[in-house]
């Protein structure tokens, strides 16, 4: 499958602050790529980097097989982009906003199309100060959509909403992709990378230091239930990887967790070692990209 | 699909200056504050100023008199109001201002007054003229009114040229780097958008902006003050034009990268101020010194205003103002293209 975006050993440095520290990626057509990490992890001015909002240091940047310095003008016509915050003017109607995007690009989708597709059709003659953060979420989305592009950059695109925005918003990517096609999305929501992403790079401290697609992510760390627990005397992490089935184990906030393959045959083993320590708490539940990072980093995403 | 949307297909997609203008239009009349600021100021400022300026006949000077031979002496002369106190009150009246003037009876009769107060010299004047008549033949008053030499015929055009000013500058420069803090720039940018077309979608919006603040000032200002134009009309909306564009350049080079808006009202104060005061909009700007004269002169605001007055009282034609339609268009040019080429996106 060819590359819809490329990037090698991107650097950018503000100061003595690097906040992208040689990245390496590559995004395929027609899937739908997710950046996950905790805020500051680069991944904004990474995907600024590729929008050709922002300039890199170092490093190497193809979008589409063409390169921002050579053919801006060409590759903006081809991306729709969403970014982290845009506040869209607030006295224009949700079709004024789209109208004048519209006007941007030599071709596009008609806009009551984009405009039932993000679900705001009813909301075409409101001001958008009007309308809830979801809404106002959606219209950024669709003025994306509008110019019908091949690809599609959404960063942190349901930041700050409710269930049911995130899941209209889901369901406007979905929809995209499923028209073959590519997203590249950042995100601090593991649900979010599992529901939406083919595939995820988890990105900490300007690198990317995990890739592959959620399921290959979450079996590499052994096991797919995470038994977490607390103890009245504190229990050491040390001991625990000897029981069977269980294939990691870390501190927790206030205990320890473990990462289990089998939970029945491993709980036996657990709560009897657990149990003379006054065990006060004991919850599993399937292993998540958050599970990963936390592997990975010794942090939690929403730290 | 459901029948509301069903029209917008058919709508055609307008070309982007025309939706960029569009917006600009639509954005300002929905905001009852600009709205208020670009029509309902200048005329509200020009009534102020009209009535506090108003031609009127003089006041009469009062004056305190401790006898009543001086109070009948003084009463001949209309300009006069002698008013009879003992002499304490009276130094008292003066002291605070009531009157401007104290004839105490003689010999000799002597003035109490204020030099430092021209009314209270003015008075002075008149009394000694009262009470020493001289041989010379009476002098005929012609007090002015004709329309072209009343202060609210300077007044008018100077507002006309303050307005195209503050409008320029503060409906852009506040405007754009709005829209910068709001990073709705930087989403534009992320968009095929020509760059030159959005900074001109500002300057197509003033020019139109001016079509509608023109007819309502002078409208205004013929309807209540009589105040009329002696030139031709067309070279008054041309002056007005170029005027008006000089400031849409000036407003984008000072929002050109100023970050957020306390910045950019800094700036734009700090770039009216001298033209509010040396430019000619509310005194002519012959009481400045003559050392900075050369400087006044080159400002925007005293070569719009010189125009718009060379126009509207003298009925001055297109050679009488080209030099300040000159510099103007240079201006207008020059700020226009320094900002495209300094603008910060981002």
């Amino acid at each position: 499958m060819s590359a819809a975006l490329r990037c090698e050993q991107l650097v950018k440095k503000y100061g003595e602050l690097i906040a992208v520290d040689g990245l390496d990626l590559e995004v395929r057509a027609g899937e739908c790529f997710g950046l996950l990490g905790p805020n500051g992890a680069g991944k904004t001015t990474t995907v600024e980097i590729l929008e050709g909002l922002n300039e890199p240091t170092a490093g190497n940047v193809e979008v589409l097989g063409m390169r921002w310095e050579r053919d801006e003008r060409a590759l903006r016509q081809r991306l729709g982009v969403s970014l982290q915050e845009t506040h869209l003017p607030d006295k224009l109607t949700v079709e004024e906003n789209l109208r004048m995007f519209r006007s941007f690009y030599l071709r596009g989708r008609p806009l009551d199309e984009v405009l039932d597709l993000v679900g705001l059709a009813d909301k075409r003659t409101s001001w958008t100060e009007r309308l809830s953060g979801g809404q106002k979420q959606r219209l950024a989305v669709a003025c994306a959509l509008v110019s019908d592009p091949e690809l599609l950059f959404l960063d942190e695109p349901t930041t700050g909403l409710d269930p049911q925005s995130r899941r209209q918003l889901w369901d406007v990517v979905l929809g995209f992709r499923s028209r073959g096609r590519t997203v590249l999305l950042t995100t601090h929501y593991m649900d979010e990378a599992e529901r939406l992403c083919d595939r995820v790079a988890i990105v900490d401290k300007g690198k990317v230091i995990a890739l592959g697609t959620p399921q290959e992510l979450i079996a590499s760390l052994g096991g797919q239930q995470v038994v977490e627990f607390a103890t009245e005397r504190p229990a050491g992490p040390d001991g625990w990887e000897e029981m069977p089935s269980v294939r990691n184990a870390r501190r927790s906030a206030d205990g320890i967790a473990l990462t289990v393959e089998q939970l029945h045959v491993a709980l036996p083993a657990i709560l009897a070692r657990a149990e003379p320590l006054g065990l006060t708490r004991l919850s599993t539940h399937h292993a998540t990209l958050e599970d990963v990072f936390v592997h990975l980093t010794g942090r939690r995403l929403r730290e | 699909m459901n029948a509301p949307t069903a029209g917008l297909t058919s709508a055609p997609i307008s070309p982007a200056l025309w939706e960029l203008t569009l917006a600009r239009l639509r954005l300002f009349f929905r905001e009852p504050g600009a709205v208020f600021w670009t029509f309902g100021f200048p005329l509200l400022l020009s009534i102020a100023l009209g009535i506090a300026f108003r031609n009127r006949p003089a006041e009469p000077a009062i004056v305190a008199v401790t006898s009543a031979d001086l109070d009948r002496a003084l009463r001949s002369d209309a300009q006069l109001r002698p008013r009879l106190l003992d002499e304490a009150a009276a130094k008292e009246a003066l002291r605070t201002g009531k009157v401007d003037l104290v004839v105490l009876p003689g010999p000799p009769i002597s003035f109490l007054f204020d030099p430092a107060r021209p009314e209270s010299r003015l008075a002075r004047a008149l009394a000694d003229a009262a009470l020493h008549p001289p041989g010379a033949p009476p002098t005929v008053d012609k007090p002015v009114t004709e329309p072209g030499s009343r202060y609210i015929d300077f007044l008018i055009p100077g507002l006309l040229g303050m307005q195209l000013m503050s409008a320029g500058m503060w409906g852009i420069g506040y405007v754009v780097t709005e829209m910068r803090t709001k990073k709705l720039l930087k989403r534009l940018v992320a968009t095929p958008m020509s760059r030159a077309q959005f900074l001109w979608s500002f300057v197509v919006m003033r020019a139109l902006f001016l079509l509608m603040e023109l007819p309502v000032l002078l409208g205004f200002a013929w309807l209540v003050f009589s105040v009329g134009v002696a030139g031709s009309i067309a070279l008054l909306v041309g002056i007005s034009l170029v005027g008006a564009l000089a400031f849409a350049g000036i407003g984008l080079l000072v929002a050109s990268r100023a970050q957020n808006t306390q910045t950019v009202s800094g700036l734009i104060n700090l770039v009216m101020l001298p033209m509010f005061v040396g430019s000619g909009v509310f005194f002519s700007t012959a009481r400045f010194p003559d050392a900075v004269q050369p400087f006044l002169r080159v400002l925007p605001l005293t070569a719009l205003n010189d125009a718009l007055r060379a126009v509207m009282i003298d009925g001055g034609s297109l050679a009488t103002v080209s030099g300040q339609l000159g510099l103007l268009a240079l201006t207008a040019a020059a700020t226009f293209f320094a900002a495209l080429r300094v603008f910060r996106w981002r």
